[in-house]
């Protein structure tokens, strides 16, 4: 069983377009939305939930306030600012002490230096994921709750599931639809992976932002591709984006024009290859030839 | 004032519109600071094009654990809630992409044997270019931790009149860093299905943040009606629709500044920033 990556650097390249793609042209697979910020591959894909469960991805503290006898201990020993101090000027005694549960960590600190055991240091409950059944085969997505943490814990969750699932119906391939950035999410969907594709854009920000994409592959020694999505928007830039990937030793594995085809079929919920039979589809069935050529 | 622009979903022109609010602001010569706090992929210089004048670390606190007085008792394992630090066989271990840095082990360890030490996380970046004040954060590659280097570029910020904060997508903690102490926030988008199931998630953010805030729609001709009939809906106000032009594209593909290298959008610009400077200051009065 193999694993391929669909990322990007920079934000809206077309990573999810091309992965809904790729779920209609790939035989054998299981799908994984790891972009559990922003997920979107479930709105073309139209995914039935068989199977929901609750994401915590760590503990949270919370101030028991009767027990609280204002100390400020909690205040003073927190490096988040995640202690939030009230002061009534006209009683200062009674000092409130609260904890802003978007800056709290969850590192647990505040509960041990607490004399009162005022604090109380319960599982969060950050998000939650769904096996589920699509049209073209399984899929293990997520979301992520609002203003919630460790995004990078529950990529691995999903990237997991997906997996044992790949295992239990003998599945050749898993697709994961990543996120943008270098950071916590994409180093999560990435390592261990065995192929990469990174979909960018003939602008500077593209290039830039597939650079460091690149480097970031490289440094965790997974095999890279790369997909320059709109080509046709800027000629000049892609034969730039093609020099770059050459030095950086990852190929290019195809070239996809621009065509408004593509938010069409996302408007019909439908993959651009169920959409259209030919021009922008052509690209992308002969960039999934040399993507699986190399995977298998 | 502080506004930030933040979207959902990648690619919706959160750069774009950055760069051009801070360009049209200090043509209209006011002290403006442009901070780049996507810091995982930061592309606002390759339109500013600063100059740029220093260069400083950032570095997180990670334990370093002293063997001679180490008794292998265990308790920094403990303590520690993301397995940064962990003790088997009486051994010591220090993952340094795992830690936060919260000191817990060193807090507690019965021994002192725990002292801590700075692992640079990226630099900040500071300097000139476009008549304005730029900040950027670059994170090192392989780093996991964007928000401390988030707040090593918002630290860098100087009593200017206005601060632009070009934020990362998405909706977990990197943005909510770059966008927590904000004035106003402009959240991005796209008239797509994509577009506003990012938008929403955004919106929802933005309110749990409790922060007044406005959508730009960029490409605003394409797709469908959905973002427009969800704004109308909610009572968010559209305060830009940046239409689907091929200049536009052209300019931001080579780097360029629309309201610099396209006089017709220099209005669209201008406008924009009147809308803007009047809602910030209505939202402050009644906020």
């Amino acid at each position: 069983m193999k694993e391929l990556v669909v990322i990007s650097g920079k934000g809206g390249t077309g990573k999810t377009s091309i992965v809904a793609s790729f779920a209609a042209l790939a035989k054998s697979k299981v799908l994984a939305d790891c972009d559990v910020d922003a997920a979107d591959l479930h709105l073309v894909l139209e995914p039935e939930i068989e199977h929901t469960e609750d994401f915590s991805g760590g503990k949270r503290a919370n101030i028991i306030s009767q027990n609280c006898k204002h100390c400020g201990r909690c205040y003073d020993v927190c490096r988040f600012e995640a202690v939030k101090r009230s002061v009534d000027l006209d009683e200062v005694a009674s000092v409130d002490f609260q904890i802003d549960s978007i800056a709290c960590e969850g590192c647990g600190v505040c509960v041990r230096v607490c004399p009162k055991d005022a604090i109380a240091f319960e599982p969060a409950i950050n998000g939650q994921w769904y096996r589920s059944n699509t049209r073209h085969g399984p899929m293990v997505h997520a979301k992520l709750g609002i203003a919630e943490e460790n995004s990078g814990k529950l990529v691995t969750l999903v990237r997991n599931q997906a997996k044992e699932i790949a295992e239990e119906q003998l599945l050749d391939l898993v697709i994961i639809d990543g996120s943008p950035g270098i950071g916590c999410p994409v180093i999560a969907s990435i390592t261990g992976a065995d192929l990469v594709l990174v979909v960018t854009e003939p602008t500077q920000s593209g290039k830039h932002d597939l650079e460091r994409v690149t480097v970031l592959t490289s440094h965790f020694g997974i095999s890279t591709l790369v997909c320059i999505n709109k080509w046709d928007l800027n000629p000049e830039v892609t034969s730039e984006i093609e020099a770059l990937a050459r030095n950086r030793s990852a190929r290019i594995a195809g070239k996809v024009r621009y065509d408004n085809a593509i938010t069409k079929a996302q408007i019909q919920k439908l993959s651009v290859v169920e959409y259209s039979k030919n021009g922008v589809t052509e690209d992308i069935k002969s960039l999934w030839t040399e993507v699986s050529r190399t995977l298998f | 004032m502080k506004i930030a622009i933040a979207s959902g979903k990648g690619g919706t022109g959160k750069t774009t519109i950055a760069t051009n609010l801070a360009f049209v602001l200090a043509r209209q010569n006011r002290s403006v600071q442009l901070l780049d706090c996507d810091v995982e992929e930061p592309n606002c210089h390759i339109f500013i094009k600063p100059e740029i004048t220093t260069s400083q670390p950032v570095t997180v606190p990670i334990p370093r654990v002293d063997k001679e007085k180490c008794t292998g008792c265990g308790i920094c394992g403990e303590v520690c809630q993301y397995s940064a630090i962990v003790c088997m066989n009486g051994k010591v271990l220090v993952f340094p992409e795992l830690c936060h840095g919260c000191g817990g082990c060193q807090r507690f360890c019965p021994e002192e044997a725990i002292s801590e030490v700075g692992r640079e996380v990226g630099v900040v970046e500071t300097g000139h270019g476009k008549s304005l004040l730029f900040s950027q954060g670059r994170l090192r590659i392989g780093e996991v931790m964007a928000p401390p280097l988030i707040k090593g570029v918002k630290q860098s910020v100087v009593n200017s009149n206005v601060t632009i904060i070009d934020a990362p997508p998405g909706t977990s903690c990197p943005v909510i860093e770059a966008v927590r102490d904000s004035d106003f926030i402009i959240l991005a988008t796209e008239p797509t299905p994509f577009g506003l199931n990012d938008l929403i998630l955004a919106v929802e953010m933005v309110r749990v943040l409790n922060i007044p805030f406005a959508i730009a729609i960029n490409r605003c001709d394409v797709g469908d009606n959905a973002v427009k009939e969800y704004c109308a809906k909610e009572g968010i106000e559209i305060i830009l629709e940046i239409p689907h032009d091929r200049r536009i594209a052209q300019a931001y593909s080579q780097g360029e500044i629309a309201s610099e290298c396209l006089p017709e959008y220099t209005d669209v610009f201008s406008n924009f920033v009147e809308r803007i400077t009047d809602q910030v200051m209505g939202a402050k009065l009644y906020g």
